[in-house]
């Protein structure tokens, strides 16, 4: 599934991760010229806390760098082969963001190429900066429609001491934990810390011996809904005996308690849309991850204050070279 | 003034020469002029008083407390003044998910004891929280001593209702963790009220923790003490808070308070660790070794709430504890890397005594966040060049050391033309290009943020009627 080429245009850019979250949005324009971002580690000042990595370095390298030095960046995506570029165009966080934070707020300063080809600066190297308009924050979940990023400069964080998944009917008392999990039929808890702190708050649960795995399948999609609706949507998706055989096939859910996140699996499009309508009547959308049908633009639902987004796309990609389909923001030129 | 009174009511716009004075700055050192200035009472309001000033081809400029130090809400350009101080209902409450709306008039500290009952709390807290708004806090994406761990206001803000400079209302942000496309939420926070002005906002409330231990330590040189800040993150551990104050402001604030700070110490460090019991415990042992190996003359952990509440309200209060010793203060904000933090200082010193003048630090250690205060007295003749100059040469030692121009108090007018020395002609550009996304005429908080100039195109415009 692409978005026909159109000859009438200047080149199509497509900035290229790993390819781990390629079906991720919208269905990306055939024959696109394909561009990769610098790879490695470009600073990092343990006693600072930040690091500077250029954008096609992997997650599992600069974990791997970070834990050497005890330290971590939260960005936990699904695949550690993902790039660091890639995760942050997608802005998809991972679990643990409940404690964390979402992948945005863990990015400090972005330097990437806008679609007129001008290398632009935003953000500062520090932990802390007001200076200017928060251009990382812009960058993150842009899906590359708005510059290809060269590098970004990342906060990190002391790695915890212990970090443990449980299980038991109680997860809501843990104080401040760093994910909830609900798949339907149990729910974890992940508890990071000291031993005794760790120790402490597990008690009365029961300690798994691997992590939660989000379900998997051909077709794959994100649903968000306000925190407080998370446990009817999730419930919603399973459907009940009831319902006739030849209605579409199972979504197969794990929900972010307290976040709102709900990840969805499901072998047919039919299902996926299905998981979709049912995030909209509970007050929520539906990003596809992969698979969906042929028409499926990625988000399903008319983007809000889409004018606005318009006009910040052209701010950056004034002739709509980059990543065009990804985002569907109607016609940037009429 | 008709049509404005039309839309805010009889008695809530006014364009008093006395009233509009009262709104020529904020608590910063620029001085401009309002134009008129109105207190709508809703977010319908703040729409119309927007779009009335537009018919009128004015400009228009969003104010909370005006408690801002950048001129962030000093009006230019003949603005009309909106005043959110009349907009402060805390609208909603869940404390399950831990969100609550509210109008952009409240007060910082009003929204955490408003909460308190639930066992919640809003993480970042200004040292002006009694004062400064929610609205305000968005505008600038204020700081505290708490955003070390915590992050700054942007990672609070779930959502906002905002008038657009075009007068027309929107959402930006949601409850559910992500809105489908562009953060436009994290663009809105920290722009200074020039993408618009925001009319209710959804903030994330912060669970009490229920252990939390406040360290003072003294030491016998300021050296001493950032060597202690650069260490204990050199260490692992990120504290809840780490404020630091040297011997100037510990003896002001002695005599001011009394919180019981050593009055011989050359600096302090407030710091605090909170969650767990174990790892709090852990913290403190950690902090403290660091503190001692930087040859700490006094390490203590406050031994009850009250002891607690002291320290705190003295470092809260040294802005009122210079008030009473100084006629005038020029604070400064800038960011270094936390490792740089002995050499900056030192050079913050040096500068000042070069200009003959007398600096004293206060500042968000943990983050590298410097607060250098100039103290003067203006009626003494050519000292606004001093005080200039050293805080010229202040900025460029922290540019030098990697850091940058300001940390939480925002660029406004003051930092506005030194933004070329962080960003190139492309970065202020595009920066000038979201703007205008926002705001194409540009009637949001004009000649704020950006230098003339910014837009590339700005500086080869040749001029009508201009012969080549
Ligand atoms: C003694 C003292 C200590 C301080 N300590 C700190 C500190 O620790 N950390 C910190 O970050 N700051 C600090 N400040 C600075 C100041 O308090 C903050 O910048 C605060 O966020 C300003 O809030 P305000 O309500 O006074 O806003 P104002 O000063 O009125 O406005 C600030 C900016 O926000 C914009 N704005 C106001 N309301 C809105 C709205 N509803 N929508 C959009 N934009 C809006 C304005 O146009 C302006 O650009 C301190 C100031 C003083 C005087």
């Amino acid at each position: 599934m692409t978005t026909p080429p159109d000859t009438n245009r200047a080149l199509d850019i497509a900035p290229v991760g790993a390819r781990t979250h390629w079906e991720v949005g919208g269905p990306p324009v055939a024959g696109a010229t394909e561009v990769r971002a610098p790879v490695g580690v470009l600073a990092y000042e343990p006693a600072d806390m930040t690091i500077t990595v250029g954008a096609g370095t992997t997650f599992d390298e600069l974990d791997r760098v970070l834990a050497e030095q005890g330290q971590q960046c939260a960005l936990d995506p699904r695949s550690r082969a993902a790039t660091v570029g890639g995760i942050l165009a997608c802005g998809l966080s991972g679990p643990r963001r409940l404690r964390h934070g979402p992948v945005r707020d863990h990015v400090l300063e972005v330097r990437f190429e806008t679609g007129d080809g001008r290398l632009v600066k935003g953000g500062g190297p520090t932990v802390k900066n007001v200076t200017g308009y928060d251009l990382p924050r812009l960058f993150v979940g842009s899906l590359g429609t708005i510059g290809v990023l060269h590098q970004a400069t990342l906060r990190c964080r002391p790695r915890p001491v212990r970090s443990q998944w449980f299980t038991g009917v109680d997860t809501a008392r843990a104080f401040r934990p760093a994910a909830r999990l609900w798949d339907g039929r149990r729910e974890a808890v992940l508890l990071e810390g000291v031993d005794v702190d760790v120790e402490a708050e597990g008690r009365g649960l029961a300690a798994l011996a691997a992590p939660p795995r989000f379900p998997d399948g051909p077709h794959r999609g994100r649903i968000s809904v306000a925190p407080g609706a998370v446990r009817a949507c999730a419930a919603a998706l399973t459907r009940t005996p009831s319902e006739s055989a030849s209605a579409p096939g199972e979504v197969r859910w794990c929900a972010e308690l307290g976040v709102g996140t709900i990840h969805v699996a499901a072998d047919d499009a039919a299902a996926l849309a299905r998981a979709r309508s049912v995030a909209h009547a509970h007050g929520g959308w539906m990003l596809r991850e992969a698979g969906g049908s042929a028409a499926d633009d990625g988000y399903g639902c008319a983007l809000p204050n889409a004018a606005l987004m318009r006009r910040v796309k052209d701010a950056f990609d004034p002739a709509g070279k980059l990543n065009r389909g990804r985002l569907p923001l109607g016609a940037v030129h009429a | 003034m008709t049509d404005l009174r039309a839309c805010v009511g009889e008695g809530r716009a006014s364009d008093e020469p006395l009233e509009l004075a009262l709104y020529a700055r904020d608590a910063g050192v620029a001085v401009g002029r309002a134009d008129a200035v109105c207190f709508p009472g809703s977010g319908a309001e703040i729409a119309a008083a927007v779009r009335v000033a537009r018919r009128h081809g004015r400009p228009f400029v969003a104010r909370g407390s005006g408690t801002g130090l950048a001129g962030g809400s000093t009006p230019l350009g003949d603005p009309v003044v909106i005043v959110t101080t009349q907009m402060n209902r805390v609208l909603e409450v869940d404390a399950q998910t831990c969100v609550a709306w509210v109008e952009p008039g409240v007060l910082n500290l009003d929204l955490s004891r408003e909460v308190a009952p639930l066992g919640l709390h809003y993480a970042p807290d200004p040292s002006s929280q009694q004062a400064c708004t929610i609205g305000g806090n968005v505008g600038t994406n204020a700081g505290g001593p708490h955003c070390l761990s915590e992050g700054v206001t942007s990672a609070h803000i779930l959502a906002v209702d905002v008038v657009l400079p075009d007068g027309t209302e929107a959402r930006l942000g949601s409850l559910a963790p992500d809105a489908p496309g562009y953060d436009l939420r994290g663009c809105f926070v920290g722009s200074e009220g020039t993408m618009g002005i925001a009319t209710r906002i959804a903030v994330r409330l912060t669970p009490d923790p229920p252990c939390v231990a406040t360290i003072l330590c003294a030491f016998d040189s300021v050296e001493a003490a950032a060597a202690t800040v650069s260490g204990v993150i050199a260490a692992g551990v990120l504290p809840a808070a780490l404020e630091m104050m040297d011997a100037r402001i510990t003896q002001a604030v002695e005599d001011f308070v009394g919180a019981g700070y050593p009055r011989d110490a050359q600096a302090v460090l407030l710091v605090e660790v909170d969650g767990l019991e174990g790892g709090v415990a852990t913290q403190v042992d950690a902090i403290s070794s660091v503190a001692r190996t930087n040859g700490a003359t006094l390490v203590r952990v406050a031994a009850d709430d009250a002891e607690r509440a002291l320290l705190w309200k003295g470092r809260k209060s040294a802005f009122g504890a210079i008030a009473r010793i100084a006629p005038d203060y020029y604070l400064h904000d800038a960011v270094v890397p936390r490792t740089k933090l002995v050499d900056v200082l030192r050079r913050v010193y040096e500068i000042a005594d070069a200009h003959e003048l007398i600096v004293m630090n206060v500042f968000h250690a943990g983050d590298g966040n410097l607060h250098p205060l100039l103290v003067f007295d203006r009626r003494e003749p050519g000292i606004w060049d001093r005080v200039y100059a050293a805080g010229t040469e202040i900025l460029d030692a922290c540019l030098d050391a990697g850091g940058v121009l300001t940390g939480e108090h925002g660029v406004g007018i003051e930092k506005r033309d030194l933004m070329a020395r962080m960003f190139s002609v492309d970065d202020l550009d595009a920066q000038a290009r979201l703007r205008d996304a926002f705001d194409p005429d540009g009637a949001a908080n004009p000649q704020k943020v950006l230098p003339s100039g910014s837009r590339c195109g700005e500086l080869q415009r040749v001029p009508d009627g201009t012969w080549i």
